[in-house]
């Protein structure tokens, strides 16, 4: 079992087909297949022991994944918006490397011991055009190692997260069909390599024959007119790419004109409701999908798909309404339980830590597993599943504030304030209290030349939610940090209040 | 014959198909067009069972009656599979919408 023969199919079933619109070039899965295969024969040649890539979206990235693949060696994307020494500290973690690199940084890495360096523009030239000789005789082994991702280490060192054949090939199989896409379909990918999402979507794909189209640098503008300009049909955004994309459509006063566009799936952070209220709106025809996953699940676990959508929409009944905010149904291949600290089973609506076990789910660290001996593992987010299974999120475990002993989710707060007809986004941190050893502190960001004051949001919170709920502080900020893929940084709202 | 495992790439003797074992079974012989799979595929002469020539095609998954064997198309032929003598049946689709 290997990746790479998600790959080798397409180039076997459709070899002349579009597989990849990059800067305004196009590939066919044939140069895909056999770029793969000499990149393979280079990882091999030169005795590494991985490949990584250290830049945006290019033919770089699924060439190595799936090069990587065949010579045996894990696939290792780097984040470029690391610091030197961070990427230095990584980098002596996956070394001896083939390393590929945007092309105006890789003379500092050139001279690094057990590095094999290619600027980007030489790797692609090289792969793109040798005839390809490597057989094709790759490691069977589902158990082997395929892609090593590095977390973004918010409270230690980045942990070495590693998927194996086994859990993608899983997750690939059990949730598309081969060649499903027909041929004028595109995809838009403007995640970056380095998310799980980035991963799934090369792979997902190839195995769907989908023409991937690449936009290395998210912006909204860029985003619309790629998308009109390669007629895609389908997109993957985070929550932020989106809200990004609707504001900028509000402020020039236009609908999007994407006649093509069919589905627009979302995921990797929270979708605020407004935002995917004002989504559905603006894109009257197109099909929305939620899904929510980890990188140590090989990404989706859970899908709200356009169904949901527009039954939610346009439900009376607050518990179907309410299934806009949640995060959908469990892959029919996977089973979800939520549980509380002591490790027991809760009912419906009992809000906890969501725990998952399937094929697909890896739950494993180069330094340690996570997974228990029955195969569940922890996934360090909180919520709850309806009576349906539904699932809701409200945050990760670690950002429970405990008030007096009592567990409060962020999340319920913020939903509250964020109903609020003045306030553009919310977050609700612990702050400490001598009284209740923890206590809510929120901030707050106003809409433009909008007003709301302290005591009014105070008992909004009351009257919607109860008196332990009400955030004791609440500060107004210009805007809320997130990091670059639309996860909000709580750690540096806890800041606010130091 | 040594048992499937999963993850292993086989071969039909008769044509060109070539699968990939997803679930092993419990020791059933794979055979394509009525001749065993194998890694190395057609050693040439292989008599095939002309009842066993519907065809096999890419990226469809074909599972034994209980589902205990499972194996993945991944290059078409002209030969059908069968586990131990019994025809390997396609397995259903699903149709989820696309989440990435």
């Amino acid at each position: 079992m290997n990746i790479a023969m998600l790959l080798q199919m397409a180039a076997e079933a459709c070899p002349d087909r579009r597989a990849l619109t990059s800067a305004g070039r196009h590939y066919c899965y044939a140069e895909l297949y056999a770029a793969a295969r000499n990149a393979a024969a280079l990882i091999r040649a030169q005795g590494c022991a991985f490949a990584a890539v250290l830049d945006t979206s290019s033919p770089a990235v699924p060439v190595t994944l799936m090069g990587a693949a065949m010579a045996g060696v894990p696939y290792v994307p780097l984040n470029y918006r690391l610091s030197d020494a961070q990427l230095e500290a990584l980098l002596e973690r996956v070394t001896p490397a083939l390393l590929v690199t945007a092309d105006d940084i890789a003379e500092r890495h050139a001279d690094r011991a057990g590095m094999t360096v290619y600027p980007r523009a030489d790797y692609l030239a090289r792969v793109f055009s040798a005839t390809p000789t490597e057989d094709e005789d790759w490691p069977a082994d589902p158990s082997a190692v395929a892609v090593q991702l590095f977390t973004s280490g918010t409270t230690g060192a980045p942990k070495a997260a590693i998927l194996r054949h086994e859990h993608l090939v899983s997750y690939i199989l059990g949730t598309i069909d081969f060649m499903a896409a027909e041929e004028d379909e595109a995809t838009l990918v403007s995640v970056p390599p380095y998310h799980i999402a980035g991963i799934s979507a090369v792979m997902s794909s190839l195995y769907a024959c989908r023409r991937i189209v690449q936009l290395p640098e998210f912006g909204a503008a860029a985003w619309l007119e790629l998308a009109e300009h390669e007629s895609v049909t389908n997109a993957f955004v985070v929550p932020t790419m989106l809200s990004r994309i609707v504001d900028h459509l509000e402020t020039v006063h236009r609908r999007p004109h994407l006649p093509n566009l069919k589905a627009i799936a979302y995921g990797g952070g929270k979708m605020p409701l407004p935002v995917i209220e004002r989504s559905l709106a603006l894109f009257p025809g197109v099909d929305f999908t939620n899904a929510y996953g980890l990188t140590e699940t090989s990404s989706t676990i859970t899908l709200l798909t356009p169904d949901d959508h527009r039954a939610a929409i346009a439900a009376g009944d607050p518990q179907i309404r309410r299934r806009l905010g949640s995060v959908g149904q469990a892959l029919s291949s996977l089973e979800i339980e939520i549980r509380d600290e002591t490790g027991n089973m809760l009912g419906p609506d009992e809000p906890g830590e969501i725990f998952v076990r399937g094929p697909q789910v890896s739950g494993e660290y180069l330094e340690r597993k996570a997974i228990d001996d029955e195969g569940w593992f922890p996934t360090r987010d909180a919520g709850f599943l309806d009576a349906d299974g539904y699932l809701f999120l409200s945050g990760r475990t670690d950002d429970v504030i405990v008030r007096g002993g009592e567990n409060i989710s962020p999340g319920e707060i913020e939903d509250v304030l964020l109903d609020h007809e003045a306030v553009a986004d919310a977050a609700a941190v612990a702050i400490p209290s001598t009284e209740w050893g923890e206590t809510v502190g929120a901030v707050i960001v106003l809409k433009l030349g909008k007003e709301a004051t302290v005591r009014e949001l105070q008992h909004l919170v009351k009257n919607r939610l109860r008196s332990s709920r009400v955030p004791e502080v609440i500060r107004f900020e210009p805007e809320l940090p997130y990091n670059e893929t639309g996860k909000l940084l709580r750690r540096l709202i806890k800041d606010f209040f130091v | 014959m040594s048992e499937l495992k999963a993850g292993q790439r086989l071969k039909s003797g008769v044509c060109d198909a070539e699968v990939m074992v997803i679930k092993a079974g419990g020791g059933e012989a794979l055979t394509c067009g009525g001749v065993p799979m194998t890694a190395g595929g057609n050693d040439g002469g292989a008599e095939t069972d002309a009842v066993q020539m519907e065809g096999c095609q890419i990226g469809k998954r074909y599972v034994n009656d209980d589902g205990s064997l499972e194996v993945l198309c991944v290059k078409p032929g002209q030969g059908s599979l069968a586990a131990d003598g019994n025809a390997l049946a396609i397995k259903g689709s699903k149709t989820l919408p696309s989440a990435d």
